[in-house]
């Protein structure tokens, strides 16, 4: 019997509830990009400080703005959660922490311990 | 090269709508996707309205309501009814599990019920399962031997060595898992997903099976095992409760050693 070439793709993402492990996999991910384009970001304020007390000062003027303080500190959350998730996937590597029961655990841990990094730093910075 | 949404011939649109027959007090909401290969248009989401006093307790018995009394055009597969055979899988409001296992009364209202995410479907509830089930017979799923069987007895196991097998030898193939994992929506051609692995696996941890160095050779391939993320839906998902996620790193922890020496 020949099959029907007009056959419909069934709904995934349309309809998939992902569980907490899926999003915090996929935000892994999306944080890792906006991590890499972050950089650019770090080259500019690194390069405003070896360019001389003008550049130094307009660079510090806009980082005192409220919506970029708010882009570096999500920039450092970022950097916190991707670090957090990294431990994770060594943990996953060394072939330990796959029980059921645990994964929504740790995946809150993994949260709660970027947060506690991020506002650390907020406080010593 | 992943395609995040549908291909307009598989764009939902509205159905119809049977209502609750008269007199009924307790009436629960299924929202079925339908396509009829023979109508030309696209897929479409009905509503039923069912007694659930009239009902048995599981989601496959509506189901089997809705065909046996609403709509006889309801398509879907079926056997056992109690969770060994795996036919009955899908995706029931947002996650795969099987429709025979799952009661209705663990879902709080609407109850929405598609096929497996991310297949062709060959009419309503029905995926086409051809590729999945040549993925699996690609892992060459049986006992494989160097040395002559014993003349006298079977190949014997320790109760230690036929452990390592609970967990793995309870897959029934439904596919749930691997249906679940975006990767192996993304790039089901070359990755074996969740369920393949976890069979690939049931024969590394055989201690009977004399073939693991060529099964493991099989495996080492960027995309056929290294497609894994570690994005747990199908340890989530599984209605058996099994572990894919971890018999997948099983996998790779033996090539490592292997590599190792």
């Amino acid at each position: 019997m020949a099959t029907n070439a007009n056959r419909p793709t069934s709904p995934h993402l349309q309809i998939y509830k992902l569980p907490l492990t899926g999003i915090i996999s996929i935000s892994h991910r999306m944080t890792g990009m906006l991590l890499s384009v972050g950089l650019l970001l770090f080259v500019y304020i690194i390069s405003a400080v070896s360019g001389g007390a003008q550049s130094y000062a307009s660079m510090q003027a806009a980082m005192t703005i409220g919506l970029i303080k708010l882009v570096y500190w999500g920039f450092i959350y970022a950097l916190f959660f991707h670090l957090c998730h990294g431990v994770r996937h060594l943990v996953w590597d060394a072939g330990k922490g796959f029980d059921h029961e645990t994964l929504n655990r740790y995946a809150l841990i993994e949260l709660m311990a970027s947060l506690v990094l991020t506002v650390m730093t907020l406080l010593i910075v | 090269m992943a395609e995040f949404t549908l291909p307009k011939n598989s764009v939902l649109t509205e159905g119809k709508t049977f209502k609750a027959p008269q007199g009924a007090s307790n009436i629960r909401r299924f929202e079925v996707y339908r396509w009829n290969p023979d109508s030309g248009e696209n897929p479409r989401v009905d509503v039923y309205e069912l007694d659930r006093d009239d009902c048995g307790p599981m989601v496959l018995d509506a189901i089997l309501k809705i065909k046996n009394d609403v709509d006889s055009t309801l398509t879907f597969r079926r056997s056992c009814r109690e969770g060994v055979c795996g036919s009955c899988a899908m995706n029931i409001n947002g996650k795969n599990t099987l429709a025979c296992t799952k009661s209705i009364d663990a879902y709080a209202n609407t109850i929405k019920i598609f096929p497996l995410p991310h297949m062709a479907v060959v009419k309503d509830l029905v995926p086409d399962m051809t590729h999945f089930f040549a993925q699996y017979a690609s892992i060459k799923p049986w006992i494989a031997t160097q040395t002559p069987a014993p003349a006298d007895a079977e190949r014997l196991q320790s109760h230690a060595d036929r452990a390592k097998l609970d967990g793995l030898y309870e897959c029934v193939l439904c596919a749930c898992c691997s249906t679940s994992c975006p990767s192996y929506w993304w790039n089901s051609e070359r990755y074996l997903g969740p369920a393949v692995l976890l069979q690939a696996y049931r024969w590394l941890a055989d201690s009977r099976d004399e073939n693991t160095g060529a099964r493991l050779d099989d495996l080492e391939d960027p995309f056929k095992l290294y497609r894994c993320h570690t994005i747990m839906n199908c340890t989530d998902t599984c209605p058996k409760g099994l572990n894919p996620a971890k018999a997948i790193a099983e996998t790779k922890q033996m090539l490592v050693k292997r590599q190792l020496g």
